[in-house]
């Protein structure tokens, strides 16, 4: 369907598709069997200029928002969900330095997140702290020459592979969740290490682990916006992000309806195309019905966030529990249209099953949204009424 | 340096249907994209410029849409385009072709000249070696892979069906490139924007100093005079297995037809 997307939205657009088709696809089963994280192709992408997207021109960014790196991130999903998962990590953890940066931490880092040159990540969640982020226990003490790190960060997404790192760590914790702050910790600061890697059901090509804090001694601008901002710092990054994880979720989903469709045409049983079956068919339509919905709604919803709207977490909420779920029922239903094909690694279609999983966890789960969501709606009803 | 790659609009073989009668290419309706090889040959152009400094300029000649493909060259990184067009250019055969670009390209100034081996839809590669015979240049076809290159000189090697040559030839020089030479990088967003904006210069006849009667149509000696799908080959068989599998059972076969007979 035509959305009306601009002249710059389609060139990103295409771009992120042509490097998706003839990078991506030729490895993505090597990358995903080999649980390796995809060097190679984020240097491409970053030679593309497409680590800018969402980075302000003056700090060497392409200037685009929410839309165009939800259309990056789809086309990529389409074919990879672990490489985008890399990829998109990244804007996460460069997010709350567009937001909460002041100039001089701007100029800093924004330039070489925007070429690629680095690559970010964003830390909040920890072995205590996963839905319940006012979990956290890392610990950000005070001193005369900057701010002293101890605690572990687990599940991070670009561990050791990103340069720089936004963590959420406690500064003061008679405060609640007023306690909490942002900073920036570059990979090689003194006392920060990486612990252990995971291994996935999928996204498998994403690295995933754990950040060490060890009498980490950063200096003190390395604080986002001022102590007590943490959190509000977070829920803004995510509020800006999970559309990203909806369009992954209409990627990788868009990628199986295209694998069923054409395995349907060509498998014949009781003589006939598999998709002459109307059981076939209908699955198919419905599945076909179920991506363009959720499309629609990202990007409604990116659009919204775009126009410099305020109240977008309700929406964005909606967007990712709507469109992941979503992905999880159209992923399945290719595999059960290749059959026992589908069950195998020879077709894509189980990967994109393992891999779609994961978006209704991270980012905050699906129940976590429906919070989210639930909480907006009861807050806007009171003001009514 | 100054470098200069020849680009050739071509249709998207993987689109393109075949005229049953004529055996000519039907072009209608069928996307253009840059030749294929021309690609490796933009790629190589905008190494060695990342490596010994300069500017790359792509020149191609044909009808006014080729400058879509001009464009798209420069979002891949191209400094420069001129584009060769004009009605007496139509209908050139390879010595049209490579006399028109001959003068471009004087008019443009090089020091080194790439272009792809051959254009995937006249599959002739002629009109690199052509090309450096009206410039009177030194020039190695399906160059392979350079060696070294410094302001003097271009060592290279040249692709042959037994092996390869080690070519060393002084600037100015031109080199035709085979696909073995590199992996074309991807556009880049900063690229497609100066291709949206770049002025592409277009020059006929008059601007290169080219007498009509040398382009074009009627600067073309080349006939055709028939267009036929060639008769297969003999009755062939591919002998499957690893290479011991391979040997035994084609000894078993010369053995049984008598082709070869083993003294014990
Ligand atoms: C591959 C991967 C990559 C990740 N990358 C990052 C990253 O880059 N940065 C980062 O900070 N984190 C990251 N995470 C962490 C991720 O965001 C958390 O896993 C997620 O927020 C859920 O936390 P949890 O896993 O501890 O689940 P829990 O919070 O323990 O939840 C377990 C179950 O209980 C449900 N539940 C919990 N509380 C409630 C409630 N109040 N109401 C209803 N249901 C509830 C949950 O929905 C879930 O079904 C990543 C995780 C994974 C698996």
């Amino acid at each position: 369907m035509d959305y009306l997307l601009s002249e710059n939205e389609l060139m990103v657009k295409d771009l992120a598709r042509k490097i998706a088709e003839e990078r991506i696809l030729p490895v993505r089963a090597e990358l995903d069997e080999k649980e390796q994280f995809p060097h190679e192709i984020m240097k491409v992408l970053a030679e593309s200029d497409l680590f800018g997207l969402i980075i302000p021109e003056e700090y060497g960014g392409f200037g685009g928002g929410c839309l165009i790196n939800c259309l990056a991130v789809e086309e990529i999903s389409r074919v990879c969900c672990g490489v985008a998962t890399s990829y998109a990590a990244s804007a996460l953890g460069t997010y709350p330095i567009i937001l909460f940066g002041n100039d001089g931490q701007k100029k800093k880092y924004l330039p070489e997140l925007a070429s690629g040159k680095k690559i970010a990540a964003f830390a909040l969640t920890e072995s205590t702290a996963g839905s319940d982020a006012s979990g956290i226990r890392t610990t950000a003490a005070r001193q005369a020459d900057g701010y002293l790190l101890n605690g572990t960060k687990q599940w991070i997404t670009n561990a050791g592979e990103a340069d720089v790192y936004v963590i959420i760590a406690i500064t003061d914790r008679q405060k609640g969740p007023r306690g909490a702050s942002a900073f920036i910790v570059e990979k090689g600061d003194p006392g920060f290490t990486f612990g252990k890697k995971e291994k996935k059901m999928g996204i498998r090509s994403s690295t995933t682990g754990e950040l060490i804090f060890s009498n980490c001694l950063i200096p003190a601008d390395r604080l986002l916006r001022r102590e007590g901002m943490g959190f509000v710092a977070a829920m803004h990054t995510l509020d800006k992000s999970r559309p990203g994880v909806g369009s992954q979720a209409v990627g990788v989903a868009q990628g199986a309806l295209e694998e069923a469709i054409k395995y349907a045409k060509e498998r014949v049983q009781f003589e006939r195309p598999i998709i002459s079956f109307q059981a076939v068919q209908h699955m198919l339509a419905d599945m076909a019905t179920q991506v363009e919905a959720a499309r629609a709604l990202v990007y409604a919803v990116a659009r919204f966030v775009d126009s410099g709207a305020k109240d977008i977490s309700k929406v964005s909420a909606m967007t990712k529990l709507f469109a992941t779920d979503m992905a999880m029922k159209v992923t399945t239903d290719a595999v059960q249209v290749l059959g026992g094909h589908g069950y195998m690694r020879d077709y894509p279609v189980e990967k994109m099953m393992r891999d779609a999983k994961i978006l209704q966890i991270y980012e905050g789960t699906n129940q976590i949204q429906r919070n989210v969501i639930g909480q907006e709606l009861n807050k806007e009803f009171s003001r009514k009424t | 340096m100054r470098i200069v790659v020849c680009i050739k609009q071509v249709p998207d073989a993987k689109n393109v249907k075949l005229d049953e009668k004529t055996y000519t290419l039907k072009r209608e309706g069928v996307e253009s994209i840059i030749n294929p090889f021309d690609m490796y040959a933009l790629e190589e152009g905008l190494r060695i410029k990342e490596k010994m400094g300069g500017t790359v300029t792509v020149v191609s000649m044909g009808p006014p849409q080729t400058e879509s493909s001009l464009r798209e060259a420069v979002s891949y990184g191209a400094d420069e385009t001129v584009l060769l067009s004009h009605r007496a250019f139509a209908g050139a055969d390879t010595l049209a072709t490579s006399k028109t670009l001959a003068h471009g390209i004087r008019k443009i100034g090089f020091d080194l000249i790439i272009c792809g081996k051959q254009a995937i839809d006249g599959d002739t590669a002629q009109v690199g070696p052509e090309l450096a015979a009206h410039l009177d240049l030194p020039h190695v076809s399906f160059v392979r892979k350079i060696r070294e290159i410094t302001e003097q000189s271009l060592t290279v090697e040249r692709l042959m069906d037994d092996g390869y040559d080690v070519v060393r030839l002084p600037f100015p020089a031109l080199m035709t490139v085979v696909k073995e030479i590199n992996l074309p990088r991807m556009p880049s967003l900063k690229g497609k924007m100066r291709a949206k904006k770049i002025e592409v210069s277009a020059w006929g006849p008059a601007e290169i100093g080219l007498d009509d009667t040398q382009a074009g149509l009627t600067g073309s000696p080349t006939k055709v005079v028939k267009v036929f799908a060639p008769q297969p080959r003999g009755k062939r068989e591919l002998v499957e297995g690893d290479p011991a599998v391979q040997a035994a059972s084609l000894l078993d076969r010369l053995t049984d037809d008598g082709i070869l007979k083993i003294s014990k």
